[in-house]
């Protein structure tokens, strides 16, 4: 990629990923009867009207009450159904998250649990509907799948191979605009890296509305002389821990670069596995704090998450060695 | 001394070859709880921990549905269109893997395992582990929304399955169990029947003491369920109530069985003291004797 090709993938049509989630979603219930949608009132907020328009019988609405929404899941997946549960993450993690321990991953229930509008995404709302910790509690629970796709094409990608499995899965749906960084042929693999860019003196690791901001801060210091190797990194568990080992042992150290609490989150994943198997520099970029009020693409910035905060943590990185 | 396999003895009862009488049946039912009742004290003795209280207001419920009502046997445990049972009250464990055992989901000599380490017999209920389970449960309030899903599932499938979930009444203080309702309600899921164990005692105190659940009928009713009293240690009483549902067609139905925590034993009834007490030497052999 060169410079110019930077500019353009920041100058590309954006995407909201709810429309390739109901689309995909919408496909997937027209091949197999048993997939079924619940929600918690938040028919219009996950873009749901023309699946309930499509499949009446198939959106469960159970109110506001996500811990019933949670639980009724369970029920259904008991009962043969595949229930792809859509709501925004901030309450969906949050307020039933003892439903998704027990109900859900002990249980070992085949539950898809889709987290609407995660991360910053509603802003300007402030801390109560930010969802910046949903990937830290969830992956601290065991049976659960953690996914956070970076555009619609991984979105739906992953949630095709989601509604193959059996098994607890949480997928993070953004609704902030993301270009594509994927090519239409894209195919979702579990618990493997993507590089999305070659590159042997810095690794820069990230996923979702994070991910394509990594690829252009990689643009900037490619133009300064440094190669910065970009890690795509969808599934936060499990990790892809040989592509984490490899990266702290060819290169100088790894930034991470996520729209979520800077604790516990993809960032923690890499830290821990570095730590353990191949001890190496590691930079982790999130919250520290709850947000301010601000637009997302506001407090994306402000916390470091833009291309130039990112390329200023991996110069730093670079400039100190390893 | 600890649990050993000489301590699980409990006959195999079975079900009762169709069209039995409704006295056979009663009779069927009262000897299970009986039998029950002697296995879970050995249970709880022997294993030096459970929830005797409320495992012995819960038995003759769980008698009345296994002996009786649900539409399920070992042969058909994991068959899609089985009546589904969820214990959300997941600390009587002993109580229903008891009950299990005494209708043969369960082999009587894994009843010597409970609470051991890396038994299938934890202190509550998994599904994975258990033949028979439907639900993990432990935390309060998950059984019912659980049990709305189960219900809702055989409604999209237009089939007759019947879902039965056993709440007790001080777990009905979690809110979930109200969200869980007004989705039944507004669902009109008729095959869904909650059985609300009314002993009136919780951990540490009665029920009114902590957060009064009453008017209990008229809070079901105005969440839009039939409401139906019992009482729950009756077994002909029970076997009519939970056989007949739906009282409504088109609304779920709510048992409220009147149980004491402890029942039928003497210095456990109505005490609650004995919410998670384990019975001595003297104790259980004074127990076993009333049993007998």
């Amino acid at each position: 990629m060169t410079v110019l090709e930077t500019r353009s993938i920041a100058d590309q049509p954006r995407y909201d990923c709810r429309d390739a989630y109901v689309e995909t979603l919408a496909q997937l219930a027209e091949a197999d009867h048993r997939i079924v949608g619940v929600v918690n009132d938040s028919v219009g907020s996950s873009k749901l009207n023309s699946f309930r328009k499509a499949f009446p019988d198939r959106l469960i609405n159970v109110g506001i009450a996500e811990q019933d929404m949670v639980g009724v899941a369970s029920g259904l997946a008991n009962g043969g159904r595949i229930p792809f549960v859509s709501a925004a993450s901030c309450f969906l993690t949050a307020r039933a998250l003892e439903q998704i321990k027990a109900d859900v991953a002990y249980s070992n229930t085949n539950v898809k649990l889709c987290g609407m509008s995660p991360g910053v995404a509603y802003g300007e709302l402030g801390p109560t509907h930010h969802s910046i910790e949903d990937i830290a509690w969830l992956r601290a629970i065991a049976n659960m799948t953690v996914i956070v796709p970076a555009d619609p094409i991984e979105t739906a990608a992953a949630l095709r191979w989601a509604a193959a499995v059996d098994g607890p899965v949480f997928i993070r749906v953004s609704r902030m605009s993301v270009p594509k960084v994927y090519a239409d042929d894209y195919s979702f693999e579990l618990g493997k890296a993507i590089t999305v860019r070659e590159g042997n003196d810095v690794t820069l690791i990230s996923n979702g509305t994070v991910l394509w901001r990594a690829l252009a801060a990689a643009e900037q210091l490619a133009a300064e002389g440094i190669s910065a190797r970009v890690l795509s990194m969808p599934t936060v568990k499990p990790l892809d821990t040989e592509a984490v080992v490899a990266a702290a042992r060819e290169t100088a150290g790894i930034v991470t670069a996520e729209e979520a609490v800077a604790a516990g989150g993809l960032g923690g994943a890499v830290a821990e596995t570095v730590v353990q198997q191949h001890p190496a520099r590691v930079t982790i970029l999130g919250f520290p704090e709850f947000a301010p009020t601000g637009s997302a693409g506001y407090l994306l910035d402000r916390y470091g998450l833009s291309a130039d905060g990112i390329a200023d943590a991996a110069r730093e990185l670079v400039r100190t060695g390893s | 001394m600890t649990l050993t396999a000489e301590h699980a003895t409990m006959p195999v009862l079975g079900r009762l070859p169709m069209h039995s009488s409704r006295a056979e049946q009663v009779a069927h039912i009262a000897e299970a709880a009986r039998q029950i009742r002697i296995q879970d004290l050995k249970l709880v003795h022997y294993a030096g921990a459970g929830h005797i209280g409320g495992d012995f207001s819960a038995i003759d419920i769980l008698a009345t549905l296994y002996g009786a009502v649900l539409d399920i046997s070992p042969e058909t445990v994991h068959d899609p269109e089985r009546d589904r049972f969820i214990l959300s009250k997941g600390h009587v464990a002993g109580a229903l893997y008891t009950t299990l055992a005494a209708f043969g989901f369960l082999p009587v000599q894994e009843l010597a395992t409970f609470l051991k380490p890396l038994s299938a017999l934890n202190g509550h209920p998994n599904r994975n582990k258990v033949a028979g389970v439907e639900a993990n449960t432990g935390p309060l309030g998950h059984g019912l929304p659980v049990a709305v899903g189960h219900a809702l599932s055989a409604k999209l499938d237009v089939s007759l399955r019947r879902t039965y979930v056993l709440v007790g009444d001080g777990e009905l203080q979690e809110g979930s169990n109200w969200e869980a309702m007004m989705a039944a309600s507004q669902y009109q899921l008729d095959r869904l029947t909650v059985i609300v164990d009314r002993n009136r005692l919780q951990q540490g105190a009665t029920t009114k003491e902590t957060n009064d659940l009453d008017p209990l009928p008229d809070k079901a009713a105005a969440f839009g369920f039939a409401v139906v009293e019992v009482n729950g240690h009756d077994h002909g009483e029970l076997l009519d109530v939970l056989s007949a549902v739906p009282f409504r067609p088109g609304k779920p139905t709510f048992v409220i069985a009147h149980t004491h925590k402890g029942h039928p034993i003497s210095f456990m009834s109505n005490n609650v003291a004995w919410h998670h007490r384990v019975p001595d030497a003297a104790e259980f052999e004074q127990a076993l004797k009333e049993l007998k």
